[in-house]
């Protein structure tokens, strides 16, 4: 075990899995000669080449469009958007390309796409965005959202090995934010929901960053016992510990830093809605981004991102219910 | 074949030459006689299956531009890898594609190249080496100029190729791919299907300067064919390959020809001037091939009726197909992780250049 950022961590995950198989290359925007924008992937073209940590010219569809002709005679991209909010450019790709050819042709499409996401640290309105509910709606992707240093790099692997298009969500404010021990070499992390704090009297169910901001404001709740589930995977989503967790503790926080309408956190209360409705002692409540463009300004900012107040009161709500 | 002024061509500028080819014989000129002859009778006879209502949906077909799809699909080798449109019915057959998977492919039955799953050309064979279209075409460029990159990568002598409309060249995944082919160099081959329409939209509403100009400013050449020579076709995909598989980098070879009939079934194609249409039936690419090899004596009467008989029985085969399973309508989003790998395959290569 090796103590690591998340930003180190998917670094790592890239670097042990191109290590292991040379059918792994890299492709994006600035991510060779300058690192990438974030430094992911620092220091990867000396030791494996420019061929295989490719400097792309600046476009998503030709990014995500070569890709699925490289995975299809027998390569394994990892494209990086440079920022989520780019991937509009190359959505149709992703959606229309990569995700229904198999069940059109049989022909399996095993890219990983890269989304660099969320906000909190004034990046506007294109370098805040959290796109997930997009391709959680489209059928044929997977997509993936790591909360910690350890899954971080467990998922970029598994997303590598995943023979079908998976879309891998980072959070930019989580990269050098959140640390914690990393086990050594290779390893992969299920696509399967986590507890991140056991609990029984409420459960906040949640994913990417909002994990933290979960644990912060349910930490010390007037000594209420909180649990936290981390879903990790949006697609797929594993609806049996999402039903567990309300079983155990009827009473259910869902937030998504995401703009609410349609966003993962619907699909979740939908769920508990049509499967867990005998099990619930009170309404499930929803905390997440408004329907509004996430704006540059830091208190207009913070005044859209769902905040460790914002949950804490939610959470509060509904323990008196 | 001759680099294009900046006039937008509406059709081809010279007579085809008699031998447009050196590297063809007399087999090849009969198999390229043949394919083109089983698109237009698989063609013909999934319209009449259309009017029976036996096709759902619409149909698309390449009426009159058979020798486009056939005549590149000539020149590519097994190991080479193709993205087919809709009006390519032709580059299916060349990779060896059978007619009754085709025919129940059309009607969305079980035998169908999808399994019901999508409809009309929309689909590619894996097996042959060939990745089916998506509605939104230039998509295709950027995945053959992907499986061309792939290649280099790997320092292999393969070629990719894929073909698209004039109304492509308006959207921007045209210029992501011309741009990315010439910016590294690959080996692909983009074949512009020049066919003066897309839906209803003429293409001097498309754009004002010929796409085939465009590729210098891209780094590589562009070549207008007459697209209604299949072996102009081939040669110019010929050359195209050569350069492709030599280090030379991409081609764009812009295919002059004209959609025959409708966008698609449904369409009367009112918009179109008749005299336009009745010029090119003058130059239908079937009829030119057929007078060539009469001239050399073979019995295209002949090869006709056999084309015919094997259509016939396809239909019949694919007709006793059953449909579907609703059942498995939802199988098959997701390829299993402990699945073996699935990768394109090679196709059938013709050509008596391979040296079968």
């Amino acid at each position: 075990m090796t103590e690591m950022t998340y930003l180190r961590a998917i670094s790592d995950g890239l670097r042990t899995e191109m290590r292991e198989d040379d059918r792994v290359l890299l492709m994006g925007e600035d991510i060779g000669v300058y690192g990438g924008a974030f430094k992911v992937t620092d220091g990867f073209i000396e030791e494996f080449g420019a061929d295989r940590v490719m400097d792309t010219p600046l476009a998503e569809s030709g990014i995500v469009g070569t890709a699925v002709g490289a995975a299809v005679v027998g390569l394994r991209p990892v494209c990086e958007m440079q920022f989520a909010d780019f991937v509009s450019c190359g959505f149709d790709q992703i959606v229309n390309v990569a995700g229904k050819m198999l069940y059109r042709q049989g022909l399996p499409v095993n890219i990983t796409v890269r989304l660099p996401s969320g906000g909190g640290f004034s990046g506007g309105p294109f370098h805040s965005q959290n796109p997930e509910a997009w391709f959680m709606h489209s059928p044929g992707l997977k997509v993936v959202a790591p909360s910690t240093a350890e899954d971080a790099k467990g998922l970029i692997i598994a997303s590598i090995r995943d023979p079908n298009p998976v879309i891998y969500m980072e959070h930019k404010n989580l990269y050098r934010r959140v640390k914690g021990e990393v086990p050594e070499g290779s390893y992969e992390t299920p696509f399967k929901a986590r507890v991140a704090r056991e609990g029984d009297d409420l459960v906040v169910i949640t994913y990417g960053a909002m994990v933290h901001t979960a644990l912060e404001a349910t930490a010390d709740l007037d000594g209420a016992s909180v649990m936290v589930l981390d879903l990790r995977s949006l697609v797929p989503l594993d609806e049996d510990a999402i039903l567990r967790a309300v079983h155990h503790c009827s009473k259910v926080v869902v937030v998504d830093e995401a703009n609410q309408t349609c966003a993962a956190g619907a699909q979740v209360s939908a769920l508990i809605a049509e499967r867990a409705f005998e099990d619930l002692d009170g309404p499930v409540l929803r905390v997440a981004s408004p329907d509004a463009p996430i704006p540059f300004s830091p208190p207009l900012e913070a005044a859209v991102l769902p905040s460790v107040e914002r949950v804490r009161e939610a959470c509060r709500q509904l323990l008196e219910y | 074949m001759a680099t294009s002024s900046t006039d937008v061509p509406i059709g081809p500028s010279s007579r085809a030459q008699e031998n447009p080819s050196a590297y063809l014989t007399v087999d090849d000129r009969v198999g390229l006689l043949g394919a083109m002859l089983f698109m237009r009778a698989i063609e013909e006879r999934a319209m009449n299956l259309y009017r029976q209502g036996k096709v759902p949906g619409s149909f698309y077909d390449g009426f009159g531009q058979e020798a486009v799809s056939v005549g590149a699909t000539w020149a590519m080798a097994a190991a080479d890898r193709l993205c087919v449109l809709h009006r390519d019915l032709g580059a299916h057959l060349v990779r060896g594609v059978q007619p009754a998977a085709i025919l129940s492919q059309y009607m969305g039955r079980e035998a169908g190249i999808t399994r019901g799953r999508d409809g009309n050309v929309h689909f590619g064979d894996h097996r042959t080496g060939c990745v089916g279209m998506v509605s939104m075409l230039p998509d295709m460029m950027l995945v053959a100029a992907g499986m061309a990159m792939a290649f280099k990568l790997r320092g292999e002598q393969r070629c990719a190729l894929t073909w698209f409309g004039d109304g492509s060249t308006s959207r921007g995944d045209f210029h992501e791919a011309m741009n990315w082919a010439g910016v590294q160099h690959l080996p692909v081959i983009f074949i512009l299907e020049n066919n003066q329409f897309a839906y209803s939209t003429p293409i001097k509403q498309q754009f004002a300067v010929n796409p085939v100009e465009r590729a210098a400013a891209y780094g590589f050449p562009g070549v207008s064919v007459d697209g209604n020579d299949v072996e102009a076709m081939f040669e110019a995909t010929r050359i195209a390959r050569e350069r492709a598989i030599g280090g030379g980098g991409p081609t764009l070879i812009e295919a002059v020809t004209m959609r025959m009939h409708g966008h698609g079934a449904h369409d009367d194609m009112k918009y179109v001037p008749k005299a336009l249409v009745e010029e090119w039936r003058q130059k239908d690419p079937i009829d030119r091939q057929s007078a060539r090899l009469k001239e050399l004596g073979i019995d295209v009467e002949a090869l006709r009726q056999e084309v015919r008989a094997e259509v016939d029985a396809a239909a019949k085969t694919a007709l006793a197909g059953p449909m579907p399973d609703p059942a498995t309508a939802t199988d098959r989003v997701f390829h299993p992780r402990d699945a073996d790998e699935i990768l394109l395959g090679d196709g059938a290569a013709p050509w008596s250049g391979f040296g079968s």
